[in-house]
């Protein structure tokens, strides 16, 4: 159905900008990037603000923020505060959106830049478990949705909807890659101590059955023990999923959950891989745009909007310039045979420069290294400190007597713990189930990871009351606040702290 | 079109304007602007509704930026934490310079606030003549000569009797230019506001800026409005006095309260400098309420009706809520003015209230 209407409404290329593009997709695929089929779109302002307000997705179930997020970009638009470039989703076959009014230049940049994304979706491993019919599965989501007001209400399903979006951060974005539970008779271990003693005579017992391991040894069996007793066995970052499964939700109220919980699974790669990803588009539309497409006429209009892109604001980071720079740092280093151990272990800043070794492995490793990493990878592995200080990066921290942002440090260690703390989980904090059945009544406790930084009490507030309607028994949320243990707890109607004091802060 | 952007739209509306879903109410937050009013820098003003989840607090200010710089000095344009990525589409923000007067009509866009109709017999207009064309009747006295002579040349040159070695000119009748002039009227509509602050202990410095933010807001919108605006301050405890704008803004005193000082000292202000047949008059009064007697308040409402209120075209209270919390001076005025439509009161408990209280005294269009 819905590709029906996308194929009706479509407009076709104009006869111009088809040749560019057909064009474009044979130098792209020349290079080696491998894309699904790109379907370009010509929308005008209007059209694309409502289309990038629903995510890229333009049948989404109804809800009052898509209608914000489009009020948003209208009148950012309306007063020349923001414009929206490009758009493009991650299906297969891939739509991308252009914008009708576009200088010429402008769309073959954009299809080029396009071009790089839907390489990257269809394959880095972080996508691979993407649903990549989500324009149908999107649909289906709007119409349980609505069937689901029409039997319960608007208000109902929204506020139900308002819940569970408030929670649906709270999932394990690694869920699709790493199998956390073997199967529960695999791990099965031997029981009891007697199984660990090796037969010996009594004299040669204390050598061959050390006292010191044999106790070790039961301990670790009894730990096994005391797990099995757990629930969760272990803790479980995919917190929806636990609730839904061992949850007491209805029918419909399940049904939005999991709604919610998919499409939250849907997006996270694209959170997992900004960096990497725009960084990677950005990267081929300069290199097929200067090196084949660009006009003589075109160049200062190309240039201009490509700065535009990647132009950093001092004091902020933009991923398209980082990612750039590093796939770019990336090729130049394996081409120049800067790896491996000899390269590590050399010392000498002067050599290091003058590093010359015709490795040309360069490109072949910028395509391993956009089919295999995350952000977090990526900066791990790819950051280094010349990097760092040939282009200029610093940490900058709140300073509480001035009250402004203040450099703090141009430490290569610093930058990369700042820099990775900013892109592990989004930024967002770390939760898991560590218990399903506290206090044996049927309540729910959370852990939060703690990594020295505290989490906002007023939004903890209230969005720890969404998840106790959510599992609908109390919720218990523990976690350290200036670094002392707290526990936050609600059970649907209030809220409740315990831990050190706050000193001026709001109550929430 | 089958997306339902405008249903979503509409729903958004409904929630803000409180219609429907109440419960969302507390999520809301608005007139973000104003706080970050810099010097020509403005965003634009609009609802947001954010749902609440788990995320970082105070201390995870700070992050990873370019450029140059040595330690400890400050960064521009920082953001708190590590910002917001994902499944946004590709954007640009460009920084846009906005002039007061796109500020104002914003404002009025936003705000949905009328023109203002400048008072009947003070839409007083000055005449003013302006030379701006030539016509080919006028008087002697107005002759234009270069353009005469100018026609005459062209007549003698068609007609060939122009003779390049004796060169003399002599204009016709039909020849004869003369300087015209339009009547431009320019209407006098002036304005003055007046503003009157209780600076008493009670009255603390996020009271006053309250008042500072909404003050900038009514100014931004009545200098839109007029030609010609004057502005002037009084502050008032026991006793009130005319200050600059700075000290109205700065001034802490302690001590008791006595509204009617300051109506007096108005009063005395506009039967000086502002007859009301010349001028658009408005008064912002802000207080916390609280008045020192309610013998006093007896005198203000006195003073209100038989001089006040016949010279202003506006007089609008607002009551901004201390420490000490709100007075009784707002339930006072609305006793006896809750009706006059001359006369807008208004409660202004925090920051967010600004705009809905801007909305309330501007929106009569008076």
């Amino acid at each position: 159905m819905l590709e029906a209407y996308l194929r009706k409404s479509r407009r076709q290329l104009p006869s111009e900008l088809e040749d560019a593009r057909q064009r474009i997709e044979a130098i792209a695929r020349g290079h080696g990037l491998d894309f699904f089929d790109t379907i370009f779109e010509m929308c005008d302002y209007d059209e694309i603000n409502m289309i990038a307000s629903y995510g890229g997705f333009p049948t989404r179930y109804p809800h009052w923020r898509w209608g914000m997020e489009y009020l948003q970009m209208q009148k950012g638009y309306e007063y020349g505060l923001q414009k929206i470039y490009e758009m493009v989703i991650n299906t297969n076959p891939s739509y991308a959106y252009l914008m009708d009014n576009n200088a010429f230049v402008d769309q073959k940049l954009v299809m080029a830049h396009v071009f790089g994304h839907v390489d990257f979706f269809k394959n880095n491993a972080w996508f691979a478990h993407t649903d990549r019919k989500m324009l149908d599965s999107m649909a289906n989501h709007a119409a349980r949705v609505r069937r689901i007001v029409d039997s319960v209400g608007e208000s109902a399903t929204e506020q139900w909807l308002d819940t569970c979006l408030s929670v649906d951060n709270l999932i394990d974005p690694f869920r699709d890659h790493i199998r956390r539970m073997r199967p529960r008779d695999a791990e099965e271990e031997p029981t009891g101590p007697a199984s660990h003693k090796l037969p010996a005579k009594s004299y040669m017992d204390p050598y061959i059955n050390p006292p010191a391991y044999i106790a070790q040894q039961e301990e670790r069996a009894q730990a096994a023990a005391e797990r099995a007793k757990n629930f969760p066995e272990h803790p479980e970052r995919d917190v929806l999923g636990f609730v839904l499964e061992h949850g007491r939700l209805n029918r419909w109220q399940g049904d939005i959950l999991s709604i919610v919980r998919e499409e939250a699974y849907y997006f996270a790669p694209q959170a997992q891989t900004k960096i990497m990803n725009e960084g990677w588009a950005s990267y081929w539309h300069t290199k097929l745009m200067t090196e084949h497409i660009l006009e003589d006429s075109e160049v200062i209009d190309y240039c201009d909007h490509h700065s535009g892109t990647v132009a950093m604001r001092p004091g902020q980071l933009n991923p398209y310039k980082i990612g750039l720079e590093l796939y770019r740092d990336i090729e130049k280093r394996w081409d120049r045979g800067q790896f491996g151990k000899d390269w590590l272990e050399c010392d000498d800043a002067v050599a290091k420069r003058d590093w010359f070794r015709a490795t040309n492995e360069g490109r072949a490793k910028i395509f391993e290294v956009r089919r295999s990493h995350n952000d977090v990878t990526f900066l791990d592995t790819f950051l280094t400190e010349e990097f760092c200080r040939r282009v200029g990066l610093f940490t900058y921290e709140f300073d509480r007597k001035s009250g402004e942002y203040l450099l703090d440090s141009r430490e290569f260690a610093d930058i990369k713990k700042k820099l990775l703390f900013m892109v592990s989980n989004h930024g967002q904090p770390r939760v898991y189930v560590t218990d399903g059945n506290h206090a044996n009544r049927g309540e729910l406790e959370l852990t939060h990871q703690y990594e020295g930084v505290d989490i906002q009490l007023e939004w903890a507030s209230h969005t720890l009351g969404n998840l106790a309607r959510v599992w609908g028994r109390p919720v218990h949320l523990r976690t350290k606040i200036e670094n002392k243990d707290a526990v936050l707890h609600h059970d649907g109607d209030h809220f409740a702290y315990e831990g050190p004091k706050l000193i001026g802060a709001k109550k929430p | 079109m089958i997306l339902n952007i405008e249903n979503d739209l509409n729903r958004f509306r409904q929630i803000v304007k409180g219609r429907v879903r109440k419960d969302l109410k507390r999520y809301m937050s608005s007139g973000e602007i104003i706080g970050k009013q810099g010097d020509k820098f403005v965003s634009i003003p609009l609802p947001e509704i954010n749902i609440p989840r788990l995320r970082y607090g105070k201390n995870s200010t700070g992050g990873v930026g370019q450029g140059d710089g040595d330690e400890g000095d400050k960064v521009d344009g920082a953001e708190e934490g590590g910002g917001q990525a994902g499944d946004n589409p590709g954007e640009h923000l460009l920084e846009a310079e906005i002039s007061i007067e796109e500020l104002a009509e914003i404002l009025g866009e936003e705000l949905h606030l009328p023109r203002i109709e400048p008072r009947g017999k003070k839409n007083i207009t000055s005449v003013r003549d302006k030379y701006t064309g030539v016509s080919k009747v006028g008087p002697r006295s107005l002759r234009h000569q270069k353009r005469t002579f100018r026609e005459a040349l062209k007549r003698e040159i068609i007609g060939g009797t122009y003779n390049g070695a004796n060169p003399v000119l002599i204009p016709q009748k039909e020849d004869m230019r003369f300087r015209s002039w339009n009547s431009k009227s320019d209407p006098q509509s002036a304005a003055a506001i007046l503003y009157v602050m209780d600076v008493s202990g009670s009255m603390g410095r996020e009271q006053k800026e309250i008042v500072r933010l909404e003050a900038f807001w009514i100014d931004t919108w009545l200098r839109a409005n007029y030609k010609h605006i004057e502005t002037r301050f009084v502050i008032h405890d026991a006793v009130a006095r005319e200050v600059d704008r700075d000290t109205f803004f700065r001034t802490r005193e302690s001590g008791g309260t006595l509204i009617s000082s300051a109506y007096m000292l108005v009063d005395s202000l506009i039967s000086e400098f502002y007859p009301p047949e010349e001028w658009n008059i408005y008064l912002f009064q802000f207080s916390d309420g609280d008045n020192w007697s309610a013998a006093d308040t007896r005198t203000c409402i006195d003073l209100l009706k038989n001089r006040l209120l016949k010279s202003v075209n506006l007089f609008c209270y607002g009551q901004v809520e201390s420490e000490y919390g709100s007075g009784q001076f707002y339930n006072d005025l609305r006793g006896d003015y809750g009706t006059d439509e001359r006369v807008v009161l208004s409660k202004i408990p925090d920051r967010e209230a600004i705009m809905a209280s801007i909305k309330d005294f501007l929106g009569k269009g008076r």
